[in-house]
């Protein structure tokens, strides 16, 4: 998640304080992690020294002076490069789950017990995400599904390992 | 926990072919509980060993605190009809009567009057949001549509046991998900316990808890063994 590209994104829709670019971060992509006051003005502020926003004059009133931000043609030129690129496809073939497979075998252990561990956290974690979807609403079912799928994955490579765990432990052995 | 509905020991074998080799599974009141497992473990079998629609070969099958296997095959199909509520992959509509003649179905069995029936039939496809397609047969609705119609006959009857066998099996995934939503809710308001088969672990994360069936033999996903025997599975089992 790029915090600067995002912001950017969310300047791109209409000039904002820092103070309503934070909340609707959070709103949107925030999540029960929200982002930190001083990563916003210190992420504006790098986006105007590098051209890709600029601040309007300080606006007195009650509580401290505020700016306002613009994104700049620089800026919108960043947004639409970074929304056209895809991002790395994710699944590295460096996994904790593989790592813990062959070890087990390597060992004499039981994989067996592990994936059986393995596979219980996932469905414990697909019945939490599967509870967020059935009260949240439409963002959440969004965000819920995504985490979901990628579990889902993980639970077919699991089920797959475990129906061919002879073969492989000969492999491991030999 | 007082098991509502259990299996006890249950060896269920199909000519030659072991299904079930000592199955053992205790669900109670109100709980949504997923029987997952591969092909052919014998996950079906157990929730047909579980119904009364097969009497196991060995061991015992227990509802609300009485046997089911030792039942004649009328008793068992009273406890059928008026205990418990079945949703199949396929809908399994009777395609010459209308959707809300289908749901009725178990009511008008069971010696309900039609027009209570009918409108008892009604009620539920409002709930399931099937409102204005009760005339349409089985032919005329999507697959979604006639599932939902297939879940409301399941739940008209108010059961206390709801065994779904892979009932998103043939929809697409929003399809799914609604159905599965729908099933859940309602039979949570009802306080129905419902015995889920499924491969899908996103369908199986609707329910409470699961169980995984291998090989003829019930394991609680927690990393212990299944709970006793060894065999070959079959497809034969399902």
């Amino acid at each position: 998640m790029s915090v600067p590209l995002t912001l950017l994104g969310l300047l791109e829709r209409e000039p904002s304080h820092g103070y309503d670019l934070k909340r609707d971060y959070d709103t949107w992509f925030g999540r029960g992690k929200p982002l930190p006051y001083g990563q916003v003005y210190a992420t504006l502020s790098r986006l105007a020294r590098d051209g890709k926003a600029i601040a309007g004059p300080a606006e007195h009133g009650e509580g401290p002076d505020r700016k306002r931000y613009a994104i700049t043609e620089a800026g919108i030129a960043d947004v639409e490069r970074w929304l056209s690129e895809p991002a790395a496809p994710e699944p590295h073939l460096q996994t904790v789950l593989f790592a813990k497979v062959v070890l087990a075998l390597m060992l004499d252990r039981s994989a067996d017990r592990y994936l059986d561990a393995q596979r219980a956290a996932h469905l414990r974690r697909m019945r939490e995400l599967t509870a967020l979807k059935e009260r949240g609403d439409l963002m959440d079912t969004l965000l819920a599904d995504h985490g979901l799928y990628h579990l889902e994955a993980d639970l077919r490579w699991i089920d797959h390992t475990a129906a061919r765990l002879d073969t492989l432990a000969q492999a491991v052995r030999q | 926990m007082n098991a509502i509905i259990e299996a006890r020991g249950v060896v269920k074998s199909f000519g030659q072919t072991p299904a079930l080799r000592g199955a053992c599974i205790a669900v109670g009141p109100g709980e949504i509980v997923a029987v997952m497992g591969p092909s052919g473990s014998g996950k079906s079998t157990l929730l047909h060993c579980l119904s009364g629609i097969l009497v196991p070969d060995q061991g015992e099958a227990w509802f609300a605190g009485q046997r089911l296997d030792t039942l004649t095959e009328t008793q068992r199909s009273e406890v059928r009809r008026d205990k418990f509520g079945f949703v199949f992959q396929s809908g399994q509509l009777v395609p010459e009567l209308t959707a809300e003649e289908n749901v009725a179905l178990p009511l008008l069995l069971g010696g309900a009057r039609r027009a209570a029936a009918l409108a008892e039939a009604r009620a539920w496809l409002g709930r399931l949001g099937l409102d204005g397609l009760g005339r349409r047969r089985s032919g005329e609705l999507s697959g979604g549509q006639a599932q939902r119609v297939a879940l409301a006959r399941g739940m008209v009857g108010g059961p206390q046991v709801l065994f779904a066998d892979e009932p998103t099996g043939s929809l697409d995934s929003v399809s799914g998900e609604m159905v599965m939503s729908l099933m859940t809710r309602a039979a949570r308001e009802q306080g129905s316990t419902v015995i889920l088969v499924t491969h899908d672990a996103r369908v199986a994360a609707y329910a409470d808890r699961e169980v995984i069936v291998r090989d003829g033999t019930v394991g609680s996903l927690t990393g212990a063994a299944p709970s006793a025997g060894t065999a070959q599975s079959s497809e034969a089992a399902r």
